[in-house]
């Protein structure tokens, strides 16, 4: 193809150049990061990955974490996986990948234990549970064992971001009607709304003698969003909003 | 005994693992479209958990603790619960043809199932010993069968009905799972320290 354009046009190739070289960030690539964050997110349209992440959601760090730790181990395994991708046996490919995905799970889970103890200790068993979150190897299977590691790289971080989206939005709408507060447990905890007090101010005060409180002092936080069940509420309530505005998404059955 | 029922009913009912740890949610939701699949792959998850976690206490008290691995406790549990997996297959199929083609096809699907890996997690957090970590399994296991049949045949029903477009399928899935978390709320109020004490209940 580039040698019968260079007859045509009579340009001499700069021999030094590679025949067909690929732009490292083109039309392609950004697809693969972009695509996963809407149109095919990994939890609200794939269904997958569900499992381990919900029940970290009560609160914004941990479910901020939590997104750190699987763009990490999707990315990751994905590139990994890529690079052996022609000498792993397809009767062994599962539990290659498996002992993949375990040993970068086993990395975050030391790495959390020392730099943030009480998120690690906040999430327990759940970031064990990334080895099992269907994502990652859901990617692995679908994308990874057949692409290049730079785009298999891509696809990983993209369906990662995709996932920590909504992870982080579910997060905000728990905590900020559940508790009032943001990022509570990390160094940059805001309060956002509720009573202020001696000890706690509000950016948003509903105490009785405010000016704000005058008329919103029957403002309470609302303690069904601090319940596990309120994750499934607030997903569903996304899932509703986007295939509301994509109708191309929604079930056929 | 007491103690075993305790644990029984506590991770059966009040700790629920699919409403309120949401373990196992993705097979929950993917296969509770029909009652007849559902209760397929419920009876093989209790099977599973029941066989694993023993299995997992053993090696993680008897091989991880000793010689101070405890950073491998991932990669081995994975790997005995995919091994456990194929030989349990491999044992119904030969001694049982007729549960092999009742559960068949979900047997290798709960390798990936967030449920059985989550529960041995569970076990080591909450320093069972082997007698409790049965009843946890099977316990776990019971009530993870009981939440997907029981979406499985809401979810049949809620097919004839006229449901928002954008809710159907998925959506409607998510609201039922909320709801019936809520519901097992209410379970709460069973108080599982009366099995502890067995033949001692208090007269009141």
């Amino acid at each position: 193809m580039a040698e019968s354009t260079e007859l045509k046009t009579g340009v001499v190739a700069d021999p030094k150049k590679p025949a067909e070289k690929e732009p490292l960030f083109g039309k392609k690539e950004k697809i693969l990061i972009t695509d996963p964050l809407l149109d095919n997110n990994p939890i609200t349209i794939q269904v997958l990955g569900v499992c381990s992440a919900l029940a970290v959601t009560s609160l914004v760090y941990p479910s901020l974490v939590m997104a750190v730790a699987v763009i990490f181990v999707t990315g990751m395994s994905s590139f990994a996986t890529s690079l052996m991708r022609n000498i792993i046996p397809k009767a062994v490919r599962l539990i290659v990948q498996l002992v993949i995905i375990a040993t970068l799970v086993t990395l975050v889970n030391e790495a959390l234990k020392v730099l943030a103890f009480p998120v690690y200790k906040q999430l327990s068993v759940y970031i064990g549970l990334i080895i099992t979150n269907c994502i990652v190897m859901g990617r692995l299977e679908a994308f990874a064992m057949a692409n290049k590691p730079w785009r298999a790289l891509l696809d990983g971080i993209g369906n990662g971001l995709g996932y920590g989206l909504i992870l982080v939005a579910v997060g905000v709408v728990r905590e900020l009607f559940g508790k009032g507060s943001l990022f509570a447990g990390s160094p940059i905890a805001m309060n956002i709304i509720g009573p202020s007090n001696d000890t706690t101010q509000y950016w948003i005060n509903t105490a009785a003698d405010s000016g704000f409180g005058t008329y919103f002092s029957w403002y309470a936080n609302n303690n069904l969003m601090v319940l596990p069940a309120a994750a499934m509420f607030v997903i569903a309530v996304f899932i509703w909003v986007q295939r509301s505005y994509n109708t191309k998404l929604v079930d056929a059955s | 005994m007491g103690e075993f029922l305790n644990i029984f009913i506590k991770s059966a009912f009040i700790e629920n693992m699919v409403l309120a740890y949401f373990l196992g949610m993705c097979s929950f939701l993917a296969v509770s479209k029909t009652l007849s699949t559902a209760t397929g792959l419920g009876l093989a998850v209790i099977f599973v958990l029941g066989i694993t976690m023993p299995i997992n206490w053993l090696i993680n008290e008897y091989v991880l603790i000793p010689a101070e691995l405890e950073f491998l406790r991932f990669i081995l549990f994975i790997a005995v619960i995919a091994s456990t997996v194929q030989l349990v297959e491999m044992v119904i199929e030969k001694f049982s043809p007729g549960l092999y083609a009742a559960l068949g096809i979900f047997l290798p699907l709960i390798t990936v199932n967030c449920a059985i890996l989550g529960g041995s997690l569970f076990m080591v957090s909450r320093e069972y010993n082997l007698t409790e970590s049965i009843a946890f399994g099977l316990g776990g296991g019971f009530g993870w069968f009981l939440a997907i049949i029981a979406l499985a045949a809401i979810r049949e029903r809620i097919r004839y009905s006229n449901v928002p477009p954008a809710l159907r399928g998925l959506g409607m899935a998510f609201l039922i799972t909320g709801l019936m978390g809520i519901a097992f709320l209410s379970l709460t109020g069973i108080d599982p320290a009366v099995f502890a004490g067995w033949s001692e209940v208090p007269a009141e």
